[in-house]
């Protein structure tokens, strides 16, 4: 394969392989599915074809005669969910804030509601009695449809009795400044709900060891949550759960939660007392693992001649399910990025007839910077001002929301690296005035940012006898690396060679650790393993020291240099002295510490945040309105890189992330039924090879000291930030054409003048 | 999925009989598209007949006719030599088609007979009378941006279905003027290729005129002197594996400047492949040049008419027309 990526800040270091790369490609890695079992029974959910009311019956009787099915398991015949508590007779709607209670009691609330679910020895024979189960609804008046619906969109309930939400209406500054500005615009943005769809569907092995014993194997983002959640809804001892989730297809944010499915299969499991798997297929994945929800957004700019914002109204109203709310950061961005004097946002929810959403790659911040960013541009457009002229013109040197100075921001270097990179200077000004070969030639910018998130960790780490280092924490990889960065981490503080190490997670035997979210992992556990790997070495350096060999009797380790797990003094280059003789020498078959790492007073002394920009180049049809991505160029500062090679890739999924939510991602329901009809990936498009062009990440690099004790914020999240907008403004810079409503498709663009 | 019984017939005979016969009996080529039916419950053969070994998979020229094989791979078709050399046309519309996976299973009879993808037809949650007849149409009042703008005219075959054929090469084949060979109880008949696939009329089920159990054996093309300037353009919004939101498959036989013979041909927009009549009798004799050709869009339009979330087409369409006869020309 080419390599369709390079950047050129300071001599890219892509020497470091990800640890655990060979078992992927070769097909050894297991994922949750994979696990073999004696006795695995196979599990197929049946789901609603309705939006809203209830089941009046169930027939199973042909299924449960069918070759090979041992349960068909539904709310009738449901031996109980100690968590969930006893169903109302008649059975009642749950109250706002119940999460979604499968097998309860008959009531539906979304279409594509799990309500069935059967057991059978093999799949084959489950799917085909699963398709001889007969459903019979009441069918009730559901609405799905959000502009039908969103004057009813209202403040969360929970927002409206926490005065320090952050969701709560937002107003700094002076609202006359709007009406004073010299030049407005008001646009509204619609991004439509997309879907989860990593490559490997959510699955679960579910395995009874004892009564009150519960094993787990599940795709999910935290194992630690997840054994929590598990040992609540079955009131079992925590320590009596154990979730295992080592490898992962790709999840991000649809794996946070545990939901109904899982907890479907562990009830399974209990009543054919045999493990039971379950695999998600590709339709269920529209209904089973929450999305990105539908938004509206209108947001207001004013601004003087000069290019300065003057005034922000930003009004964001996101989609949730009739029975929990789903608060997104959409708007916070807005408060935060540019120093804009007068700042205005509110933030509502409108409760529909769908299952609820959750997050998703860059949550609400995906979704508020789209429109932020495209925002920005018309006003750019409007001024006749070049767009990354009006960023600089209103960069914000310090937190306007917070009035907090930042912990490290190079967003200018970002922009100028990005931009010189780029050519942006190439940019005529005037839409549509680009062309090459036929096409009309469109280049975009946006910025991104995301906030920093730190999580209390702990780490293990442990030297063996035969001198190689084992690290452990209870952490995830969802598909960054996570094994790699944190084998790169102990492998420069321990001196040990990355073969030498392994690093175990995805394990909730493990020390405690965030689930893998919210750009979190490298920042909290990184920084856990660092300072449990710098413990371990003093506490060798320690034993060195009492040694009888003179070299290391005086402890400082600022002294004391370790390669390939030999310690040398600095007063004699010559003569080192080995863990492995160290350990001998102590009589000890390992020497291990745990070391918990957490954030202290620095959140209330600076405001911490990624930031970034992203280029694009778009080449737009005349004739057919085809877009497509010629090139991309991204620049993060997201503090020091701890591994280059997989941080491309992490940012190269977000941009692929971006432009598929830019031009192709849309979940389309039909109304009339409350049903989703893309339902496959013919469907519901999400980009291939032959749509992403060459993607040039660049990062700033350099350690925000303030943060934590590796200097790295999150760098997950802010690689999809912003692309949606960069893609957007360049099809208008293209065109001329302004799409405010997502995906830019063929059927949006075509027009006569075009 | 039903269970279902596998069958590999000992030859040709063999295999029409028992699909003739039995009225739940189907062929499976590569299975791409018939496996996908029956994962959704929308295909519930009870039986399989596996053609796959059946010497159907040949690609021969004689006396100026090419005979490809039904059960040639789209890929090998692709490919090959004669092809490539004489119907440039096809090989463009073969590779706009899936993936290189696909075309890797894909048979040129399946392609043939793959079904709409309607999303509604693909869901047995609605209503849909290409899945059973007279049940209604979902897509009418529904989501239909991907659907049909020409064969409309008569109400009965609005009211029907309005779902378009999503084969890329079909519309190739359309535009050569293929001739597909079948061979049924009665013996072999061949079936000239727009009177292959059907308007949806009273029956919407039925996509083609086959009849029950009949085998296609392959399909000939001659007309090489239309082969020089041909051209397949596809419009999608994923530049891969994406079925066409329009196409256009032109052939030109251009002597001097002056147009001595068209076929043109439109895929995505109708309940079968869509030949322009009208449009390619009004290029011959023409010289090559816009204007004619923007003629030829009006007049290829005048039969048209959109739903509610189509109308994109009736603007994009006329482009694609004008763009392919365009580059087919040589005057891009
Ligand atoms: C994800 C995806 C994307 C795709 N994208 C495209 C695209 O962009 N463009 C495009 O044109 N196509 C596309 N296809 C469709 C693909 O081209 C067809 O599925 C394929 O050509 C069918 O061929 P097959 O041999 O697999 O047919 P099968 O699935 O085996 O059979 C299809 C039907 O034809 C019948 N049949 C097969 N052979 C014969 C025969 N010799 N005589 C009589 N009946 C026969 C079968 O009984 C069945 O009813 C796509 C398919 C998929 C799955
Ligand atoms: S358009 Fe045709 S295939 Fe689609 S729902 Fe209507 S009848 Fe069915």
């Amino acid at each position: 394969m080419t390599d369709k990526s390079q950047s050129t800040n300071p001599e890219p270091d892509l020497s470091f392989d990800r640890v655990d790369g060979h078992v992927k490609v070769t097909g050894a890695a297991t994922y949750s599915a994979e696990y073999p079992f004696d006795h695995l029974a196979h599990a197929v959910l049946i789901t609603s074809t309705i939006a809203k009311g209830k089941i009046t019956s169930i027939e199973t009787k042909l299924a449960g005669q069918a070759p090979g099915v041992l349960a068909v398991v539904s709310h009738l015949n449901n031996p109980g969910i100690p968590g969930y508590g006893i169903a109302k007779q008649p059975a009642e709607r749950a109250p706002m804030g119940t999460a979604f209670r499968i097998f309860y009691d008959g009531l539906i609330y979304f279409d594509g509601q799990p309500v069935a679910m059967v057991v059978a020895e093999t799949f084959e024979q489950a799917v085909h009695a699963a398709s001889l189960v007969h459903i019979d609804y009441e069918v009730e008046v559901h609405q799905t449809n959000f502009e039908a619906n969103l004057p009813k969109a209202t403040i969360a309930p929970s927002v409206q009795k926490n005065k320090n939400s952050p969701f709560q209406d937002y107003d700094r500054g002076n609202a006359e400044a709007m009406t004073n500005a010299d030049v407005k615009i008001n646009a509204t943005y619609i991004i439509p709900t997309q879907h989860h769809q990593p490559l490997e569907p959510h699955a679960i092995i579910a395995v009874w060891e004892a009564d009150d014993r519960l094993t787990v194997y599940d795709k999910n983002q935290g194992v630690k949550s997840a054994q929590g959640n598990l040992a609540q809804i079955f009131k079992l001892p925590r320590e009596n759960v154990k979730v295992i989730s080592k490898f992962i297809g790709g999840a991000f944010g649809s794996g946070i939660r545990v939901w109904p499915h899982t907890i479907a299969t562990v009830l399974a499991a209990k009543i054919v007392k045999r493990p039971v798997k379950l695999v998600l297929g590709r339709e269920l994945m529209f209904t089973s693992v929450g999305y990105r929800p539908y938004t509206v957004q209108k947001i207001e700019i004013g601004a003087t001649k000069e290019g300065k914002l003057s005034a922000i109204t930003h009004e964001g109203t996101g989609q949730t399910s009739a029975y929990e709310e789903h608060l997104e950061r959409t708007i916070l961005a807005t408060r935060a990025m540019y120093a804009c004097p007068n700042v205005s946002t509110r933030y509502r929810l409108l409760n529909l007839d769908v299952n609820t959403p959750t997050w998703m790659r860059g949550p609400g911040d995906a979704t508020g910077m789209f429109a932020l960013e495209s925002a920005l541009d018309e006003v750019a457009f409007a001024l006749q001002l070049d767009p990354l002229e009006l960023r600089l013109r209103n960069h914000a040197d310090s937190d306007p929301e917070r009035n907090l100075q930042w912990s490290a921001k190079s967003l200018k270097e970002c922009y100028e690296m990005g931009a010189q990179k780029f050519g942006w200077k190439n940019r005529s000004l005037q839409p549509r005035s680009m062309k090459l070969g036929g096409m009309l030639v469109g280049y975009g910018m946006a910025s991104s940012l995301y906030g920093f998130h730190r999580h209390p960790s702990k780490a293990k780490a442990i030297i063996l006898a035969n001198g190689s280092v084992v690290v452990q924490s209870a952490t995830m990889d969802i598909g960054p690396g996570t094994g790699t960065a944190m084998t790169r981490i102990a492998a420069k503080i321990l001196g040990v060679q990355a073969k030498k190490i392994r690093f175990d997670l995805g394990d909730s035997s493990l020390p405690d650790a965030p689930g893998q979210n919210g750009s979190s992992t490298i920042p909290s556990v990184g920084s856990a393993v660092h300072v449990a790997c710098e413990s371990l070495k003093n506490k060798i350096i320690a034993l060195a020291a009492s040694m009888p060999d003179g070299d290391f009797s005086k402890p400082d380790p600022s002294e004391i240099s370790i390669k390939n797990g030999v310690l040398y003094a600095s007063s004699n280059a010559e003569k080192g002295l080995s863990y492995v003789d160290i350990l001998k020498f102590h009589n000890l078959p390992q020497l291990e510490v745990t070391e918990e790492s957490k954030s202290g007073p620095e959140r209330d002394q600076f405001s911490m945040y990624s930031f970034g920009c992203h280029f694009v180049e778009v080449h737009v049809s005349p004739v057919t309105s085809e877009v497509r991505v010629k090139r991309v160029v991204t620049c993060a500062d997201v503090g020091k890189i701890i591994n280059y090679k997989t941080a491309r890739s992490q940012s190269i999924g977000g941009i692929v992330g971006g432009i598929g939510m830019a031009l192709m991602e849309a979940s389309v329901m039909d109304h009339r039924r409350g049903r989703y009809l893309t339902r496959d990936f013919a469907s519901y498009h999400i980009p291939v090879h032959a749509d992403i062009p060459q993607i040039d990440v660049l990062y700033i690099d350099k350690p925000d000291v303030h943060v934590n004790p590796i200097g790295s914020k999150g760098l997950g999240e802010i690689a999809i930030v912003g692309v949606a907008a960069a893609v957007a403004n360049a099809v208008f810079h293209a065109t001329g054409k302004r799409v405010r409503e997502l995906p830019i498709t063929v059927s949006k663009l075509t027009d006569d003048e075009i | 999925m039903r269970p279902y019984q596998y069958y590999r017939p000992r030859n040709l005979k063999e295999a029409i009989d028992i699909v003739s016969s039995e009225e739940s009996a189907r062929f499976i080529a590569g299975g791409t598209n018939l496996v996908d039916l029956m994962k959704r419950g929308i295909a519930i053969p009870e039986k399989l007949v596996d053609i796959n070994h059946l010497p159907l998979k040949k690609i021969e020229q004689k006396a100026g006719i090419l005979r490809i094989g039904a059960l040639a791979l789209n890929s090998e078709v692709a490919e090959n030599k004669i092809v490539k050399a004489k119907y440039p046309l096809l090989v463009q519309a073969l590779n706009a088609g899936a993936s290189g996976q696909i075309r890797n299973m894909a048979t040129v009879g399946g392609n043939l007979l793959q079904r709409t993808r309607c999303t509604y037809f693909y869901d047995t949650a609605f209503a849909c009378n290409k899945r059973k007849n007279d049940t209604g149409c979902s897509a009418l009042g529904g989501i239909n941006n991907m659907h049909a703008i020409f064969g409309l005219n008569e109400k009965q075959n609005e009211d029907s279905c309005i779902a378009v054929n999503p084969s890329d090469l079909n519309v190739a084949l359309a535009a050569l003027d293929a001739v597909i060979l079948v061979m049924g109880m009665k013996g072999e008949r061949r079936i000239a290729f727009k009177d292959f696939h059907r308007l949806p009329g009273e029956r919407p089920d039925l996509d083609t005129n086959l009849e029950r159990g009949e085998l296609i054996l392959g399909v000939e093309l001659s007309m090489e002197n239309l082969s020089k300037h041909s051209h397949y353009l596809k419009v999608r919004d994923r530049a891969a594996y994406a079925f066409a939101i329009v196409s256009a498959a032109v052939a030109l036989d251009i002597d001097q400047g002056t147009i001595k013979a068209a076929r043109l041909a439109l895929g995505g927009v109708a309940h079968k492949p869509w030949r322009l009549y009208e449009g390619e009798k009004m290029l011959v004799g023409q010289p090559v040049s816009d204007s004619v050709f923007k003629q030829v869009a009006e007049i290829s339009m005048l039969d048209a008419r959109s739903f509610e979330h189509n109308a994109f087409k009736m603007k994009l369409v006329p482009n694609v027309i004008v763009e392919a006869l365009k580059i087919a020309a040589g005057r891009p």
